[in-house]
């Protein structure tokens, strides 16, 4: 273990937000990509199109590009709100809010795709059977789609899950207060970059193990009450 | 939305992109060739080979790029050995810094990729190419190979693609990337939003591009898998009547 030379618990703060971050992001981008691959099967033209727009433009922009232009987009939007409203002051974006929302938005790019192939594994029959008995379409969708959705989808969103968590350290740069900005501070104050930053290395490749571990648990109890794998 | 300041940054933002692009080819060239010797590795039996090659690959794919970066930029210097060294000619330039984080960064993600084609020829066709006598040599060159290139295209194109996006990095090293100009004018005219729309459309084209070009090289790689020209208009017709039936 390196001399962390007091800097343990601000590290730890760090890993903290970032965790958060991720989490979070995951949460809104889930709920993004679920809307959004709803939009792209839709019969209407204009959601297929503006869904389509939405998963080109953001997943064919660099995450920094995208998360400076949420930032500063936001920063002249609220400003321009608040000058349009009489207040006369500059107003920042909170870092935190700009990045989760930035990061959302690319979680939900990134699992629209995944959303799309999964509704489309579920075979028609199921839903045809459901409509015969009489579900409704929101029943349908909530007990026969939704959760084997979930078994489909939970790979693929575990990749996205993994690329989020190592984006969310692009945050920093609008100045979050997250394990890669606390990590510049240590570094600043201790003229020891090498150590700091490998230290931060290893804290992400920590984080990626937890989580891998997690993902292969969830994937488990999801696909439980099906044959195991190789048995077919 | 300033569309003036728009346009007049065009010139400089493609002075970037030319930066963006040889940063990314140089990392591409690079990084296969390291990603080959790595992927060989990892499918080896001696412990010796796989174990370094899966610690590299797993090192790099699950940490961030920026934490690589600022490894190899801020981080080597903390050792006076290295700034003795003949090499700090090199390591303290951020463009060597940013292009040895981006090769070694994609070289792991590609030999996932190359591991995972090299895996996916079917173990039948191998096992033919030995019972006809063919050496080691040339069942890799003539049997695996080709295969391989087949079915790791497609993911390959992904990591390029990702590559051409993660290189925007270079900018928080100092570099005059695409993303770096966007940036420093910004930062003097105080126009962020124009200036960065105006470097994610030329991400969007450069992805775009190369997206197309990989389609193309697929094309030609697929020549077997293709239908053949119908050569009669009658055979034209029966053949587009069942494929109209198959939808």
């Amino acid at each position: 273990m390196p001399d962390l030379q007091g800097f343990g618990p601000m590290l730890a703060k760090g890993t903290a937000m970032t965790v958060q971050v991720a989490l979070l992001s995951t949460f809104f981008g889930v709920l993004i990509g679920i809307v959004v691959a709803m939009m792209k099967l839709s019969a209407s033209r204009a959601a297929r199109i503006a869904g389509d727009l939405y998963t080109t433009i953001v997943r064919g922009v660099p995450a920094l590009v995208f998360i400076l232009l949420i930032y500063f987009g936001g920063v002249r939007l609220v400003n321009e709100i608040a000058r349009s409203l009489g207040h006369t002051q500059h107003i920042d974006l909170n870092a935190f809010v700009a990045g989760v929302f930035a990061l959302s938005l690319a979680f939900g790019a990134y699992a629209t795709e995944v959303f799309r192939g999964a509704f489309q594994a579920i075979p028609k029959g199921q839903i045809e059977a459901a409509r015969s008995l009489g579900m409704g379409r929101w029943l349908t969708f909530r007990r026969i789609s939704l959760p084997q959705v979930w078994r489909i989808a939970l790979p693929g969103l575990g990749n996205i899950f993994l690329v989020i968590l190592k984006e969310t350290a692009l945050v920093s740069i609008i100045g979050l207060e997250e394990l890669m900005r606390k990590t510049e501070y240590a570094v600043g104050f201790t003229r020891q970059p090498f150590t700091f930053f490998l230290c931060a290395a290893f804290i992400y490749l920590g984080l990626t193990i937890v989580s891998m571990l997690t993902l292969q648990v969830l994937e488990r109890r999801a696909g439980r009450g099906l044959e195991p794998m190789g048995a077919a | 939305m300033n569309i003036g300041v728009m346009i007049d940054s065009i010139p400089a933002l493609l002075a970037g992109a030319g930066l963006t692009l040889r940063l990314v080819g140089l990392a591409v060239v690079i990084g296969f060739v390291i990603a080959v010797l790595a992927a060989l590795a990892r499918l080896s039996r001696n412990p010796l080979l796989w174990m370094p090659a899966y610690g590299f690959i797993f090192f790099f794919r699950g940490t961030p790029l920026l934490v690589q970066i600022f490894l190899v930029y801020y981080g080597l210097s903390q050792f006076p050995a290295v700034r003795a060294s003949a090499l700090w000619v090199i390591l303290r330039e951020p463009f060597w810094c940013a292009l040895i984080a981006f090769s070694l960064n994609t070289a792991a993600y590609t030999a996932e990729v190359v591991r995972g084609a090299i895996q996916a020829v079917p173990r039948g066709q191998i096992e033919a190419a030995m019972a006809i006598g063919m050496s080691r040599l040339t069942r890799t060159w003539r049997i695996v190979m080709p295969q391989a290139v087949r079915i790791g295209l497609p993911a390959y194109s992904n990591e390029v693609i990702l590559l051409i996006k993660a290189s925007s990095l270079a900018s928080t090293v100092t570099l005059l990337d695409l993303t770096g100009v966007a940036r420093t004018i910004s930062s003097v005219t105080y126009m962020p939003v124009e200036l960065l729309s105006m470097a994610a459309l030329i991400y969007l084209a450069m992805t775009f591009v190369v997206t197309r070009a990989f389609r193309f090289v697929e094309y030609l790689l697929s020549a077997e898998r293709r239908q053949p020209p119908v050569a009669a208009g009658v055979s034209s017709r029966t053949l587009s009547a069942a494929s109209s039936q198959v939808k």
